[in-house]
């Protein structure tokens, strides 16, 4: 059964009043409340058991060294990957897909190359293909997108050739809404012999990801947008893929053996996680995933679906509201534009009445330049979220349209 | 409570739905753009100065929320006819305004109607929309060719 008011007693920022009034939280797609669990942990590394990791013999060491690593083992079994080893900690998704650009991409892409991403990517799944692309005399495609904000799944097909080397694809978009059919991409993708990425960190709290089942290449996420801590993310990579990639960054923990002559890397995961990483942050995420399992994905699912229909047909017929993205396949973010009232003055009003909204291009201009529009407002929904939230929006929008009148 | 009517005044309600000098002018000798990379805020500045220093003509496009819109509007119209020396000191009371502690009444008798957007000083996030087309302004008498920012 989906409790939700003990979901909602689990976060306790959501208690709070603003201006007033009580918070309704709706930038879930930004980032996420922490649960207490999540709070509890980091806490608990910081108060009792903060060491570096993997060097030190002392107790504290072992503790951290021990939690870091069962974060790491949370994580690959909540994504069914290969095995731990395939499990990378980052800074968070856009480290990610760095990492896997300049290291990968540096290693296998060449002039006369073709790189394939959507039209519906936020900036970094973007922007580091773009800078690749320019090293390397290699060209940026960008498959279209329809009117409902969909992928165009045979234009897409279109641009696959025997020179395509990489597919990078958005698994759900932070501005949109929209799921990709991530699975037919990957195929597409593996037929013409591309090595694929998936962005994954709008899609990570939201639904069931299982690695082995998409067979990608490479999975990238941030614990922030899962209720976790920010500042931290993974890269989930094939073993063969990553043995073959030379590191990303030097220093410590990513070597086995140095001398001034040469160096001899560290074995994987930890070929690719230089220098002290973010110890409480990973610890917090493996929490995250543990909540998130504890409630399930079937209730997730159910829940934000409801929800997101609840909004949406209230969206349907409010007058002067244009959705911008309204793609078969979608979850938890109505993003729109309102006759007369600009996104950034709707986001100031409706914060008036305690309801948190974004304003605003979403780190996706592209995609603001396909629907015309500078930029949206944006209400994207968690599982801690009411339908009486959605009313407290919709009366905040009614406001703002008389104040406009 | 600081209110939402007291950011959105009338006055600028009417200069958002109906802006002043909107449109590129005929003849102009100087001209800027600006742009807000936070929320994709754009203008382009028109300015045309005569030999002895006189803003004869301002005028503005570009698209925005209702505060960066009528501030435009409300400079433009506010600058029309004065003296280009006298613009440094203008924009620095405006920027005094706008950051200002809440307390301090905005000095109406040197701003004139630009006293409605002092409200922006309760919305950290909002001053910059106030104050875009202030810099861009800056920029095109100054030709310095370089896009405004507020960043």
């Amino acid at each position: 059964m989906f409790d939700i008011e003990a979901i909602r007693n689990d976060f306790p920022i959501l208690g709070q009043q603003i201006y007033g009034k009580p918070l309704v939280y709706l930038d879930n797609a930004a980032t996420t409340q922490k649960p207490q669990c999540v709070i509890d942990a980091v806490n608990h590394y910081y108060a009792c058991d903060n060491a570096n990791v993997h060097r030190g013999v002392h107790a504290l060491s072992e503790r951290a060294t021990a939690d870091y690593e069962a974060a790491r083992k949370i994580i690959a079994g909540f994504f069914n990957a290969r095995s731990e080893r395939e499990v990378i900690f980052t800074r968070g998704t856009t480290e990610a897909i760095n990492l896997v650009a300049s290291a990968w991409g540096g290693a296998n892409v060449r002039a006369g190359d073709e790189v394939v991403i959507t039209h519906m990517e936020h900036h970094s799944n973007i922007v580091p293909w773009q800078m690749l692309c320019e090293r390397v005399g290699a060209t940026l495609k960008v498959a279209p997108i329809n009117e409902q904000g969909e992928l165009i799944i045979d234009a897409f097909e279109a641009l696959l050739n025997e020179h395509t080397k990489f597919v990078g694809v958005v698994h759900m978009s932070n501005a949109l809404g929209t799921i990709n059919p991530v699975a037919e991409i990957i195929a597409k993708a593996h037929a013409v012999g591309a090595t694929v990425l998936v962005d994954g960190a709008q899609a990570a709290a939201h639904l069931a990801v299982d690695l082995q089942a998409l067979d990608a290449d490479f999975y990238v996420t941030s614990a922030h947008k899962m209720y976790g801590p920010t500042g931290v993310g993974v890269l989930i990579g094939r073993e063969s893929i990553l043995d073959a990639m030379p590191p990303y960054q030097g220093g410590g923990d990513m070597i086995r053996m140095v001398t001034f002559e040469k160096t001899e890397y560290n074995e994987l995961p930890y070929k690719f996680e230089a220098g002290t990483p973010h110890i409480a942050g990973a610890i917090g995420f493996g929490k995250a995933i543990e909540y998130i399992q504890g409630i399930g994905f079937d209730l997730i699912g159910k829940r934000e679906k409801e929800l997101l229909a609840y909004a949406t047909a209230k969206a349907e017929s409010f007058d002067g509201l244009r959705q911008i993205g309204t793609a078969g396949e979608k979850a938890c973010v109505l993003s729109f534009v309102l006759a007369g009232v600009h996104p950034h003055d709707l986001g100031t009003i409706v914060d008036r009445e305690g309801v948190a909204i974004r304003a605003g291009h979403h780190c996706a201009m592209p995609v603001m330049q396909f629907f015309k529009v500078p930029a949206t407002a944006r209400a994207s929904f968690s599982i801690y979220n009411t339908k009486a939230e959605v009313d407290t929006l919709f009366a905040a929008l009614q406001k703002a349209q008389a104040i406009f009148a | 409570m600081f209110e939402l009517r007291d950011l959105y005044q009338q006055v600028i309600v009417d200069h958002n739905k109906s802006p002043r000098n909107f449109g590129k002018l005929a003849s102009f000798n100087h001209e800027a753009d600006g742009y807000n990379p936070l929320c994709g805020d754009k203008l382009h500045i028109y300015l045309n100065v005569s030999d002895d220093g006189i803003i004869e003509d301002v005028s503005f496009e570009g698209e925005g929320c209702a505060i960066s819109v009528a501030s435009a509007s409300l400079m433009t119209d506010a600058l029309k006819g004065t003296e280009l020396a006298a613009f440094q000191q203008r924009f620095e009371g405006f920027q005094h305004m706008v950051t200002a502690d809440i307390d301090e009444e905005p000095d109406t008798d040197v701003l004139g109607k630009l006293a409605v957007l002092s409200g922006v000083r309760e919305f950290p996030s909002r001053i910059k929309c106030a104050s875009l087309c202030w810099h861009t302004m800056k920029a095109a008498i100054e030709d310095s060719g370089k896009a405004a920012k507020t960043e």
